[in-house]
């Protein structure tokens, strides 16, 4: 059986999804990916939307945080100010899952501005959402993002949402709640903070990729584990459940 | 208060240029013939407030009714990026663009300040973010009790609030249900307010879950069928997919964008 790179990653950040657990989603790979879990190992999984609605249970994938379906399929329907005060920012949610434009080593988050000037940027992305909340209250954030030179960098152009700060402490230091970013999942592999330094270390690769690859990929000299593992390859079943998600939701363009 | 009025005399009435406007609705229930008329009115020097611009305030950016825009996430959802708005950024076309950025959770507990009569509102939020130092508006605060210092952000009181809801009554009582994401607290924290509806009926089913806003909280109620699209009215209509899509390539293209604007909202005359 084969599959596509992208496959493997919205798989492998399904997976990271413990059965039960009350996530955040937003919409893309993300959303797909917690659909995807609750289609599989994780039926019990709670999706929260930053549209407020909490336990969310789409027959097919939404096309935007708002659209009826989860409304119409979740256990309650909130407010936005609801979502972020009551739900949200006392640490009620355990996971909170983000994409990024950029990242670094110790894992903050961009997605304000490419460019040096924030007043007259390169290019300017959509901003902060409710990621900057997400990554400081969820209990622990995982982060999907396709690897490349120019998504991983040293440092980001403009920190939208905290991961380590400069360092280890640093969370603690802002008075941050949530632990920050557990996994960063690609399409090459897996990140994690090294428990000491706190930096972005390469701990699994997906099958049939070389941790050399990772490095390529990466723009700043990558920590590559001791140990390094490789992700069980996806099964039939995760497969043909991602692929119906998919299929239902119509062509990719469209979404 | 609460008074049912035609769309255009609303917008005369209520929008001029240089006022604080703030059109709300998160993904459901956007006011997009609103902003549109407000477009076809000619306003001039807007400060434009919205926690997700979208499609409607690429639109009105790109005809130039806008000098500032307050917000926390400018994208096409689930398209990508709001071409008219980085051209804005960018290149200052077809007029410099002064932004003001917050996160969604700073913009939300804004609206409720304003909602509330405080002068600010206290969160958990933005530590550690480049947004502190770009946006002014952004403050450290000690807690009184505990010593523990959090951010304030200041009460957004726009001169306008708009929201599409999906009923009233002929008192202009409002109801409104499905994601209402920041309806009330915009329609209270604005100083004069619109909300169009789908129908104005003559009774107000009670519904559960849904939420109705009285006519004396109300400006102006003026009855647009399908005002919302391309975002939806829950039990009226489908949120618009295509729409989102094709708004990509026509937005682009400042010439391909002009001859929309020239084409499609210009000529049309709502009675």
């Amino acid at each position: 059986m084969s599959w596509s790179a992208d496959e493997m990653m919205t798989i492998a950040a399904a997976r990271a999804l413990r059965d039960g657990a009350r996530c955040f989603v937003g919409i893309g790979r993300p959303s797909t990916a917690a659909n995807l879990a609750r289609r599989t190992h994780a039926p019990d999984l709670v999706l929260i939307y930053e549209s407020g609605t909490i336990g969310a249970k789409p027959g097919t994938l939404p096309l935007s945080i708002g659209d009826g379906v989860l409304a119409e399929t979740a256990d309650t329907v909130v407010s936005v100010p609801e979502i972020f005060n009551y739900w949200l920012q006392p640490g009620r949610i355990d996971v909170g899952f983000l994409g990024a434009a950029q990242i670094d080593r110790y894992g903050n988050i961009n997605t304000t501005v490419i460019g040096d000037d924030y007043r007259s940027p390169r290019v300017r992305l959509p901003g902060a959402g409710g990621a900057p909340e997400i990554a400081a209250s969820c209990r622990e954030v995982i982060v999907i993002v396709k690897q490349s030179p120019r998504a991983f960098v040293e440092r980001v152009d403009f920190v939208t949402s905290v991961g380590y700060g400069s360092g280890p402490g640093d969370r603690a230091r802002l008075g941050l709640t949530g632990r920050g970013p557990a996994l960063v999942i690609t399409d090459l592999g897996i990140l994690e903070p090294d428990p000491e330094t706190a930096e972005l270390t390469l701990t699994q690769v997906h099958p049939g990729v070389d941790p050399a690859q990772a490095s390529a990929a990466t723009g700043w000299p990558l920590a590559i584990a001791g140990t390094l593992g490789t992700t069980p390859a996806p099964t039939a079943a995760e497969l043909a459940a991602l692929r119906e998600l998919n299929r239902q939701a119509g062509p990719e363009e469209a979404r | 208060m609460g008074e049912i009025a035609a769309l255009r005399d609303a917008i005369a009435d209520l929008a001029f240029d240089g006022a604080t406007v703030a059109l709300e609705g998160f993904t459901h229930l956007i006011p997009v013939a609103a902003g549109q008329e407000i477009i076809r009115q000619g306003r001039r020097d807007l400060t434009l407030v919205r926690m997700t611009p979208d499609i409607v305030y690429d639109q009105m950016i790109g005809a130039g009714c806008a000098r500032k825009l307050v917000f926390s996430w400018a994208g096409n959802p689930g398209v990508g990026s709001l071409h008219r708005f980085r051209d804005a950024v960018q290149n200052g076309w077809p007029v410099p663009l002064e932004i003001e950025e917050h996160s969604h959770a700073g913009m939300a507990n804004r609206y409720v300040a304003g909602a509330a009569g405080l002068p600010f509102a206290v969160l958990r939020g933005y530590v550690g973010t480049d947004l502190v130092a770009q946006t002014p508006n952004i403050k450290p605060i000690t807690c009184p009790f505990t010593g523990e210092v959090l951010t304030a952000v200041p009460a957004l009181n726009p001169d306008v609030g708009i929201v599409h809801a999906q009923r009233a009554d002929r008192a202009g009582n409002v109801q409104m249900w499905g994601i209402t994401g920041v309806h009330k607290e915009v329609v209270l924290a604005s100083k004069r307010s619109l909300v169009t509806v789908e129908e104005v009926v003559d009774h107000l089913d009670p519904r559960p879950g849904a939420m109705i806003l009285p006519h004396w909280a109300i400006t102006y109620v003026a009855e647009v069928p399908g005002g919302a699209h391309p975002s939806y009215a829950m039990g009226y209509s489908e949120r618009d997919n295509d729409y989102y899509q094709a708004w990509d390539a026509i937005s682009r293209d400042r010439d391909a964008f002009n001859a929309w604007l020239a084409g499609t909202v210009m000529p049309e005359v709502r009675a």
